[in-house]
């Protein structure tokens, strides 16, 4: 069995943040945690090839390395592609999780990354691939590899792979048929005592689970301060021109208000599934409210209301896709030196 | 940032850490049933409280 492993430029030793521009380059054989992960494979598998590339270089040429790698792991006629572990780092998860991804479904063969919990790669790429829960500690390096090599394993005998809890990897929301010698009724009852009682059991049914954010820090001086209006009420102008969809809208837009003291009906419209648009319509300051915060710009309670608003429709959208819209929004905004936002909600 | 909304318990989900209580969810920052002048002034109050919580440390008003 043949096996192509990717490696950033920090775990290849090429150096840290100032070695992150490194192109990508093949290096033969098990390179710096390669090595290690060669010796938990066994003799079965060979670490022929390694990848490596820079954490900028990544994710500022996703496309084409992803092209690139793609050759190089066809070329190597390899049975198992392996990337990471990455643990926090997010640049270097994104591209272990996109470059998976593209390995599995165009050359059909298993591809295993490792992660923690909080890196971006691990929402965008869950659901599409295995990806080993690393923990955030760099030092348990060997614990991280020895479970991806243990389910790359599996993968490569086409053995069944566990529940996560069992292998080790971030929930998949796989559901899975299995007989089980419990009722319903029984399952639950044990479950419902466990908790009561302060046990440890494991729910069947995982809800969603929302990281907490931190809260930015007060604005110290709001009269100098530049406010954007941002909403999710699916207000934009007359036409929707970038085809925000009304339900699990997949983008956002800016929209000018420079210059404008007042949203007027007939320049807008209103594209949301989820509630009585009739109010809005007739005056769209009733979710983007304009009128008001010019007002107070001029009051000086503000120093700057920001010259667009920004819109999207939340509704019915999944989790990971409204955290990537408002990753978009914040980093936007961020460039256009707005100091603080309102978001209105439907 | 701070979160005008009218289904509050959605936003603490979330953990959205400055909420603010809006008018209703078809007009968060408006009240088709109030004359003009008073919808606008209603308006202007949730802004003002959405304002202030920009300036508190977020855990005042969780």
């Amino acid at each position: 069995m043949r096996v192509v492993h990717y490696l950033n430029q920090f775990f290849a030793g090429i150096g840290g943040e100032e070695a992150a521009g490194a192109p990508p380059e093949v290096r033969d054989g098990a390179q710096g945690p390669g090595r290690l992960l060669q010796q938990l494979l066994g003799p079965e598998a060979q670490v022929t090839r390694t990848l490596v590339c820079g954490d900028n270089y990544a994710a500022e040429n996703l496309e084409q390395l992803t092209a690139w790698a793609l050759d190089r792991v066809r070329e190597a006629e390899a049975d198992l592609f392996v990337a990471g572990p990455c643990f926090e780092a997010g640049r270097y998860g994104v591209a272990t999780g996109a470059l998976c991804a593209a390995v599995q479904q165009q050359l059909g063969i298993p591809a295993v990354t490792g992660m923690a919990e909080e890196n971006p790669g691990v929402d965008l790429y869950r659901k599409d691939l295995y990806i080993i829960d690393s923990g955030t500690n760099v030092t348990a390096m060997r614990e991280a590899v020895s479970r991806m090599a243990s389910l790359a394993l599996r993968l490569l005998a086409g053995e069944e792979v566990g529940p996560p809890s069992e292998a080790g990897y971030h929930p998949r929301g796989l559901i899975r048929d299995a007989f089980v010698e419990e009722t319903a009724a029984q399952r639950l009852v044990r479950m419902v005592y466990a908790k009561a009682t302060g046990a440890k059991y494991e729910s069947e049914l995982r809800g969603a689970v929302f990281p907490k954010v931190p809260a930015p820090p007060p604005v110290i001086d709001l009269s100098r301060a530049k406010v954007a209006i941002v909403t999710d009420g699916g207000v934009v102008p007359k036409g929707n021109p970038d085809r925000i969809q009304g339900n699990a809208a997949q983008n956002w837009g800016a929209y000018s208000i420079a210059g404008i003291d007042d949203l007027r009906a007939e320049d807008y419209e209103i594209t949301h599934g989820g509630y009585d648009k009739r109010y809005v319509e007739e005056d769209p300051d009733r979710m983007v409210p304009v009128d008001v915060m010019r007002e107070l710009e001029r009051q000086g309670v503000v120093g700057k209301v920001h010259d667009q608003f920004i819109s999207t429709s939340g509704l019915a959208n999944p989790i990971a896709n409204s955290r990537r819209l408002g990753r978009e929004i914040a980093k936007k905004l961020k460039e256009d030196g707005v100091d603080a936002v309102i978001l209105v909600s439907a | 940032m701070a979160q005008i909304t009218s289904v509050m318990p959605v936003a603490k989900m979330v953990g959205a850490n400055r909420v603010i209580q809006g008018n209703g969810i078809v007009s968060p920052v408006g009240a088709p049933d109030l004359p003009p002048e008073e919808e606008k002034k209603l308006r202007e109050r949730i802004l003002r409280q959405a304002l202030e919580a920009l300036q508190r440390e977020a855990d005042a008003n969780a």
